[in-house]
This record gives structure tokens, C-alpha cells and sequence, in this order.
């Protein structure tokens, strides 16, 4: 008989530059499915956040990328990885208030600097890799009972 | 008792079946079986949507009846403000007030005046530090039920002050007992109320044990005997007590006017309220201080038990808003400065619990097998949120299918699907022959 248990639940997700239609939709599928299954809901606020912070990067500063979520039960990995320009300054660019966003995307609400220092503050593990021309890579770890650590 | 208090009901034998309620509603609280509509009362806030769009006026809110005054030594009348809305503004508010008392109530507090002091305490609220941006109005408890269900993470960002209409029960009730002495456990404090909600969180109320309110009356429920009244009453007797800044609460953006603090953003309309919590959730809008939120479109004067349209009553009450302003300038009164701790009733609230609705099992694991179950049987349906098997939508049916209370075959296009099958089955079953006769299987 097939287990009625599941390990992992795996959500995939394409994103595209400037699609601000589609914006958050990634990650409002990744908060209801953490609803679903009973996470705590400061937890899923912390996981949500710094999924939407992560996803819009994808969307105003690179050209298309992959969104991936792989939710335990006790833990939300999170990873995107993207084509786009890179960033050359890695930790300039994690400074809060530090942001090359052009005046119409400021216009739109965006553009404080605080995106990745928000996805820092937000997570449990956060490692971002970038290559300049080339594209970057963000992977987030959430733990779901903040007294509990993952192994990796 | 069920554990749960609903105002909004069921006719039976007028619904049709025809899930427009189930399509609207905003937390998926419907579904339509054996045809006939069916609240899954976890789910339900009160909202009153499907009260305004059942075509067939199958859905309905239980309030109370000016007879059940009679179980009372002394009855007050909590007008709500919308209540002045439902007449032309050369119709004073002492009018109306006159017309209450005329139709059974001993005496009047207004829910304006409730409005005020809270307001007052908004602004003091807003001062101290411990508030998280951006605060999230409470004064519509749909709103609040909607965040209790479904944005559990922000209950930290509701005001954690009662509602007008509670702070003016609670006022009214020790105010007339003191000055009638008549014990508090006495008098009967009747809400006028334009919806559901209110009635529901007399019976259920939210951030306290108790309600100070005795009953909600809805709106419509004594709009025609006030409007003979309001012939009848003499005129010259001053009754109102709040000002303008007080009864503006009763069309959207009032509270907000009142409250005076900068960067709001104000949405009204279920729906409309939705989206913007799931916008706050995302910590999308991190540059608005305050949300006042309403569930009725317009504000209270769309709620569903009130008379007027809601562009008549919207315009009714700017007109006498302005009246208002006018006469007050004139005669030197403003509105209140002042309040008093006990007005809000610090000491009986309580915190806000979440109530979430979303959870597929409280086995996490379990939880999880559902969410997979649903993703694939999602996959397969036609994705035409036609409604015909009776959930909202196909992610719905697809939930309900996990859960175990539906199957694939309640989707009409399913079924299809599986009669198709089943006949081409048949068609190659007739064509076989049985190997005496089957000259091929030689
Ligand atoms: N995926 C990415 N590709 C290229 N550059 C990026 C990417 N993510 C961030 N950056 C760079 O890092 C800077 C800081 O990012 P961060 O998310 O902190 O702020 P922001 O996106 O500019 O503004 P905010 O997130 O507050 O709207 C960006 O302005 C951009 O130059
Ligand atoms: S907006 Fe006003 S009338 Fe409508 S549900 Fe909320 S409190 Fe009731
Ligand atoms: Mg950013």
C-alpha cells in the first residue's frame, strides 16, 4: 500500500525578468502550502518574507531564473538561481539601504536597500554565490521550530 | 451549542444551488451538496457576501427583534452610524433619536460617541512603542475573523482596542445605571447594526470574555417603523451627543480622517481586504502605517442589512457630515477631547487567537501526503473554476478530494472523461467474438 506519509514536498518555479504581473506568485503558493501543513505562523512570515524579498531580485535585477522550495517537515529550504548581470560587491550589496534599483522601480515601492538584509534577518542559513555577467545563486534555510537545528 | 456562533443562515427551500454565494465567498467557507448551499462554520467570518450576491435572498442574518425588549427593565438603543445614513440629511439625527425612543427604547447612546473615544485612544495608541507597522484597524470584526483564519501572523498588527460599538455598550451600561440606579444585569444594550458581523461578535466577541452589548438589531430590521416614527416625533429635542468626526465612521476613510495619521491606506470590500492582508503578509507594504479596513464595500453603509444604496447613503452622509460641521462651529462645540481608561475596558480583553482554517491534518506528515495529493489531482482538472461540482473552484475540489469529502467524478468534465472510457470499452468489448466464431484467432 502507497504511504500516506510525505518527507518533502518539492514546489518549482520559473521566473522572469520585469514580469511584475506575476510578481509574489511563487511565493504566496510556498506560504500557502506551509499554511497547509501547520506551520507556525511567525515562522511562515519569516519564510514568506524572505521568498518575496529573494523573488522580486530575481524579477528587477536579473533576466529569468529558477525558484525552488523544498519543504521538510521540519525545515523550508529555500533556493533561487538566476541569469542575469551578477553582483560584483557582494557585501556592499548586502548593506541595508545600499541598492542600484533605477528611479521607476523606486517609484513602484521598490528599491531600499533592505531585500537581501531582510532575507538575512529572516533565515536560519543564508549563502548567496555570484558571478558578474553570469548570474547569481541564493539558497535560504528556514527551521520550522526555531529551537530545533538542522543538520545539513 | 456548536462551537461556533453564526449569524448568517440558510433559507432551505429558497437556494437553488447555484454557487454564486460558494464563488464569492472569501475564505471557500461554501460549498454547494445535495443542492442546497452548506457553510463550513470554521471557515465562515460573518462577512455577509453571500447575504448580498444569493440571487435567490437564501441567505440570511439572524438578528433580534425589538420584542425581545421586553426581558429587560430598561432598554438602550446603540444607533450604529450608518443608521443616519438611511435618511435624507435634512432629517436631523435628534429626529431619529426621537424616532428610536418613539418605537420602544428608553434611552439612546450613540455608537458615534463610541467611535470618538476610540479614536482618541487610536492616536494614543499610536504614540507608545510597542506597535508594528502597519497597524491593521479593528473595528470591522469580519476584517478581524478574515486575519484570525487566514493571516494569523498579523493578529500582532490589529489596534488591541475595542470597537466603537463595545465602548459605547460599555459606557451606556454603567452610565444608566448609575444615573437610573438600576442594576447593570437589567438593562438591555441593543446594537442597531448594519451586518452580521456585529451580531456575531455580541454573541462571540473578539478580545473580550463578555460582550457589553446584549443584542444586535439589524438596520432593516426597524427601518420602516422609524421612518413613520420620524413623521410622528416632535421636533426640537436635542438628543445627539457625537460630532461629525464620530458619525464619519460610517462610510470608509472616516476612521482614518479621525485618526489622523499619516501614510493610511484604506480598502473596502472582502475581497479587496484580502488581497491587500496577502500583500502585507509578503511584508510588501512597508511604507503604509495604518489599514483601515473595511468589509463591506463603501464601509458600513454597505453593510448587508441596511436599506439605502450605498451611494445614496454615501452622499446622505457627507451632506450631513458638512450640516454638522457647520452647526457645531456655530454654536462653539468640537468634538471630544477627552476620555476616560475605563471607557475601553483594558482589564476585560483578551488576546486575539488565531483560528487557522488552511491546516490539511494535525499530523504534519499526513498534512504533507494531502498537499501532494491535491498539487497532482489539481493537475488533472480542467482548471475552469466552473463551480459545478459543488466546491468554489478546482483548487477547492481538489482540497476537498485530499480530504476525503469529494471525488474526481463531482467534476463534470471528469465524469465525461470516465463515461467516454467506459464506452469505448463497451464498443471494443461487443466487437470481440468468442473463439468458436473468430476466424482470426485461428
Ligand atoms: N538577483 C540579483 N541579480 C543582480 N543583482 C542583484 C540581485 N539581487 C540583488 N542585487 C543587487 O543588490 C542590490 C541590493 O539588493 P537588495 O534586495 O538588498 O535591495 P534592492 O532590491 O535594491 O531594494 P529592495 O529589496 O529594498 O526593494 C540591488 O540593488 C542589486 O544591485
Ligand atoms: S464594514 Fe461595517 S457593516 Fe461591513 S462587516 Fe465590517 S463592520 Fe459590518
Ligand atoms: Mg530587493
Amino acid at each position: 500500500m502507497e504511504s500516506l506519509n510525505t518527507q518533502v514536498i518539492v514546489l518549482n518555479f520559473e521566473l522572469k525578468g520585469s514580469d511584475f504581473e506575476a510578481a509574489g506568485e511563487a511565493s504566496s503558493k510556498i506560504k500557502l502550502v506551509l499554511q497547509q501543513i501547520g506551520i507556525r505562523s511567525d515562522v511562515i512570515r519569516r519564510i514568506a518574507i524572505s521568498a518575496y524579498e529573494a523573488e522580486m531580485n530575481v524579477i528587477i535585477h536579473a533576466y529569468r531564473g529558477k525558484m525552488k522550495a523544498e519543504i521538510f517537515s521540519d525545515h523550508t529550504k529555500i533556493t533561487l538561481k538566476d541569469e542575469g548581470p551578477g553582483i560584483s560587491d557582494i557585501k556592499l550589496a548586502m548593506q541595508e539601504g545600499y541598492s542600484t534599483a533605477p528611479d521607476y522601480i523606486r517609484e513602484m515601492g521598490f528599491g531600499a536597500g533592505m531585500g537581501l538584509p531582510n532575507m538575512v534577518r529572516c533565515t536560519d542559513k543564508f549563502d548567496i554565490e555570484s558571478s558578474v555577467g553570469i548570474g547569481t545563486t541564493i539558497s535560504m534555510t528556514v527551521c520550522h521550530n526555531p529551537l530545533t537545528i538542522v543538520g545539513q | 451549542m456548536s462551537e461556533y456562533f453564526h449569524s448568517v443562515r440558510l433559507i432551505e427551500n429558497r437556494c437553488k444551488g447555484c454557487v454564486i454565494c460558494a464563488k464569492r465567498c472569501p475564505t471557500e467557507a461554501i460549498r454547494i451538496r445535495g443542492g442546497q448551499s452548506q457553510i463550513i462554520e470554521a471557515r465562515c467570518i460573518d462577512c455577509g457576501e453571500c447575504i448580498r450576491r444569493c440571487p435567490a435572498h437564501a441567505k440570511t442574518a439572524v438578528t433580534e427583534s425589538l420584542d425581545d425588549l421586553n426581558q429587560y427593565k430598561f432598554n438602550i438603543a446603540l444607533p450604529a452610524p450608518t443608521l443616519y445614513a438611511q435618511f435624507a440629511p435634512d432629517i436631523r439625527i435628534d429626529t431619529i433619536l426621537s424616532a428610536l425612543m418613539e418605537i420602544g427604547f428608553d434611552d439612546i447612546f450613540e455608537v458615534a460617541q463610541g467611535a470618538e473615544i476610540v479614536s482618541l485612544a487610536i492616536k494614543d495608541y499610536l504614540k507608545s512603542s510597542a506597535v508594528s507597522f502597519p497597524i491593521i484597524s479593528s473595528a470591522c470584526p469580519a476584517v478581524v475573523r478574515l486575519i484570525q483564519v487566514k493571516f494569523p501572523e498579523l493578529i500582532d498588527n490589529l489596534v488591541p482596542i475595542d470597537a466603537p460599538t463595545e465602548v459605547a455598550g460599555r459606557v451606556a451600561r454603567a452610565r444608566a445605571s448609575r444615573k437610573h440606579g438600576i442594576h447593570p444585569d437589567e438593562i438591555g444594550i441593543w446594537f442597531i447594526t448594519p451586518c452580521p458581523a456585529k451580531m456575531t461578535a455580541v454573541k462571540q466577541p473578539l478580545g473580550s470574555e463578555k460582550s457589553n452589548i446584549t443584542g444586535a438589531i439589524g438596520i432593516s430590521e426597524v427601518y420602516g417603523r422609524l421612518l413613520k416614527a420620524v413623521q410622528d416625533v416632535p421636533a426640537g429635542v436635542e438628543r445627539r451627543h457625537a460630532s461629525w468626526v464620530g458619525v464619519n465612521w460610517a462610510i470608509s476613510g472616516g476612521e482614518s480622517l479621525a485618526v489622523g495619521i499619516d501614510k493610511q491606506l484604506i480598502v473596502h470590500e472582502i475581497n479587496n481586504v484580502n488581497d491587500i492582508l496577502e500583500q502585507v503578509a509578503l511584508g510588501k507594504l512597508a511604507g503604509v502605517n495604518y489599514i483601515e479596513a473595511l468589509a463591506c464595500a463603501g464601509g458600513c453603509i454597505g453593510g448587508p442589512l441596511t436599506i439605502q444604496n450605498r451611494f445614496v447613503a454615501e452622499v446622505n452622509m457627507k451632506l450631513r457630515a458638512e450640516n454638522m460641521k457647520a452647526e457645531d462651529t456655530a454654536k462653539g462645540r468640537v468634538p471630544l477631547q477627552e476620555y476616560r481608561e475605563s471607557a475601553l475596558g483594558a482589564n476585560e480583553r483578551r488576546a486575539i487567537e488565531p483560528r487557522p482554517i488552511l491546516r490539511l491534518d494535525e499530523d504534519i506528515f499526513k498534512a504533507m501526503y494531502k498537499v501532494e495529493v491535491m498539487e497532482k489531482t489539481l493537475q488533472q482538472l480542467p482548471g475552469l473554476d466552473c463551480g459545478s461540482c459543488g466546491s468554489p473552484n478546482c483548487k477547492a475540489l481538489a482540497e476537498d478530494i485530499a480530504q476525503g469529502k469529494a471525488s474526481s467524478t463531482d467534476c463534470v468534465f471528469k465524469l465525461r472523461e470516465r463515461v467516454r472510457d467506459l464506452a469505448k470499452e463497451m464498443i471494443d468489448l461487443a466487437e470481440k467474438l468468442p473463439p468458436s466464431l473468430d476466424k482470426d484467432s485461428s
